[in-house]
């Protein structure tokens, strides 16, 4: 049978403004429940984004806001503590993320209204994606890791986090392919394994190439 | 003008490869940049830089410039300082000033893009000769607070665009058009950020009288209120108290910024004859600022409103330490005790500038922070990217774009 090529995809962000802003950790909470997907992928992985080459430590935009702006220690950390890499679904996260609030907020009623200072308003973005194919294909194990030693950092981070959480997949593409084209369970399993949002791009390109050493070396 | 290549050792090759990819999806199309001066201002000097680049990049871009008299500059004047929140009168007579000049460019100039980019208010009127192309309008200015009946004036035009441009989240509000956040940036091969050799600084800055034996505190900024010069004079005057340093503050005014000479003036009243002061009027000579930045101890940007604040980049870019006011667009390019010092009164800015003067280990590791900082957020080739993805979002409406 022939096998599937791996083709390799990069992705460019545009943040769109929403013009919603929220000034107590009361308002956050009402626009988390209303708020497009969009706006949840965008504020967990803005951070992330930014500073990808050099931070391994993507803590997200709410667990920020909330700690700089309202100084409510406790709540950022629970907030900072959300492990993205286990839910499957952009929905998921933004359920944990209400869940979190309202717990937080039933138990401390009186953090519900405190607000920031003026111009310290959390402001809502929406992250438009942009999917263009590289043109670089992969059909065996040995062109598939000399392109992943090449490609730009914006490939690495579209395969692992993006088409996983934003479109669906339940995976990351490299598990995917590995294990279904080329019947590599073992390396898709562990790379699966790994939590990318520990990672810096760079790392993670290592941490991957270095799976699939070790384990097709056997 | 520098080429793309050019950029590859400062950026890597894939980001330049990434701009191509993209320029090829805008297949050809013509983007009609106007704004209403040539020369002096972030507006003119990034579209200096910005058009050639997204020529080579396939993108048919062009760049008209419409006319005004000093009565509309007067005016367009008031409506900056307006936007920016700040008190100004204005009368049906301005209005209808505006309205006029307006109309004259609207009859002289020639729309022959397909996407047309409008650059601040001046010439937002253009947007009447609107047909089935694309109008996107660039606000430049920090719009967080503004006054509110310039702000329904303009948005009188603002509504007929498809999209709009902020150069901050803060200046954002529900509009009933997409609005996009793009920060504008640097271009580091330009005259004003390439790398100067020392004997370079050295020279060009004897050439101006000044000598490098105390450490030198500098703004660069047109002579403007909203960048507070006089609040930098007394910020010196703080610090002078306990450590022995000097002021440059050095600038230019803008075409269609009529009320800079009279600031000057008041700054240079302020500063009597402190022999430390130096107070420079330049015409645009980008090379002098440079070497004046590299030049510098400590940079400053205490601005009370800022659009976005460039100079904030480029002094981050030579690797300085960098003390500015948390407004507008700052915020974005400084992390406070992380890539620079932010301050929020005088005396906090003149607490700062002695820190870093005092701790020099310090200083250094701010300006090394904020240096990869700019380059991998504010550097030319990231905005134009974000420009290409804006045009092509023209033409899609999903949260998700295949091209």
């Amino acid at each position: 049978m022939e096998r599937e090529p791996f083709q390799f995809y990069t992705r460019f962000n545009l943040s769109e403004l929403t013009g919603l802003k929220a000034s107590t950790a009361g308002e956050l909470l009402a626009l988390l429940r209303e708020v497009p997907g969009a706006c949840m992928y965008h504020h967990t992985h803005r951070f992330l984004q930014q500073h990808l080459f050099v931070s391994p430590e993507p803590p997200n935009d709410f667990a920020y806001w909330v700690r700089e702006a309202l100084g409510e220690d406790e709540l950022a950390e629970q907030l900072a503590s959300v492990n993205i890499i286990d839910y499957p679904t952009i929905r998921a996260v933004r359920e944990r993320f209400i869940f979190l609030l309202e717990d937080y907020l039933g138990r401390n009623p009186a953090a519900r209204e405190r607000a920031c200072r003026g111009g310290e308003e959390f402001q809502v973005i929406k992250s438009v994606s942009f999917i263009v194919p590289t043109g670089i294909f992969a059909r065996t194990l040995a062109e598939f890791t000399a392109a992943l030693a090449a490609v730009s950092l914006p490939v690495i981070y579209f395969h692992m986090f993006e088409a996983r959480l934003r479109l669906e997949k339940g995976n990351n593409d490299f598990s995917n392919w590995l294990a279904d084209s080329l019947g590599q369970t073992e390396a898709a399993e562990k790379i699966a394994r790994i939590d990318p949002y520990t990672f810096t791009l760079d790392g993670l390109r290592a941490a991957i190439l270095q799976i699939i050493q070790k384990t097709t070396a056997r | 003008m520098a080429h793309l290549t050019e950029y590859v050792p400062i950026v890597g090759q894939a980001v330049i490869d990434d701009l191509r990819r993209l320029g090829e999806r805008l297949d050809g199309k013509a983007v009609q940049n106007v704004n209403s001066t040539a020369v002096g201002g972030g507006v003119a000097e990034i579209l200096n830089r910005m058009v050639p680049l997204l020529q080579e990049l396939g993108v048919r871009a062009g760049w008209d410039v419409i006319k005004g008299g000093e009565q509309f500059f007067g005016v367009t004047k008031k409506f900056h300082n307006a936007l920016h929140g700040r008190a100004e009168v204005i009368t049906r007579d301005d209005f209808d000033i505006f309205l006029d000049t307006g109309r004259k460019n609207n009859a002289a100039l020639n729309i022959y893009g397909d996407v047309v980019f409008i650059h601040d208010p001046q010439p937002i009127m253009l947007v009447e000769k609107k047909q089935s192309n694309k109008w996107i309008w660039r606000c430049h200015v920090d719009v967080s607070h503004p006054d509110d009946g310039v702000w329904q004036f303009l948005m009188g035009f603002i509504r007929r665009y498809d999209g709009c441009v902020f150069s901050s989240p803060s200046f954002s509000r529900p509009l009933p058009i997409r609005q996009f956040l793009i920060t504008p940036s640097i271009d580091p091969l330009s005259d004003k950020n390439r790398e100067l050799p020392e004997e370079t600084v050295e020279r060009m800055i004897r050439q101006h009288g000044l000598v490098r034996d105390k450490p030198i505190i500098t703004q660069i900024s047109r002579f403007d209120r909203l960048k507070d010069p006089l609040g930098v004079l007394k910020v010196y005057q703080l610090v002078k108290k306990h450590i022995d340093c000097q002021l440059i503050l050095a600038g230019g005014t803008a075409a269609d910024d009529p009320e800079g000479l009279e600031v000057l003036a008041e700054v240079r009243e302020q500063a009597g004859k402190d022999p430390d002061i130096h107070i420079l009027l330049l015409p645009q000579d980008d090379l002098l600022i440079n070497a004046l930045q590299r030049a510098s101890d400590v940079i400053m940007q205490k601005s009370l409103k800022e659009g976005f604040g460039l100079t904030v980049s480029e002094a981050l870019w030579k690797g300085k330490p960098v003390v500015a006011s948390a407004v507008g667009g700052i915020p974005l390019q400084i992390t406070h005790k992380y890539s620079g010092l932010l301050c929020h009164s005088i005396e906090g800015a003149a607490f700062a500038v002695k820190q870093l003067l005092n701790s020099p280990a310090y200083a250094q590791q701010l300006g090394k922070n904020g240096r990869e900082h700019v380059r991998n957020n504010f550097l030319l080739t990231r905005h134009v990217r974000d420009y290409l993805l804006l045009f092509l979002s023209m033409y899609y409406e999903n949260d998700v774009v295949r091209l």
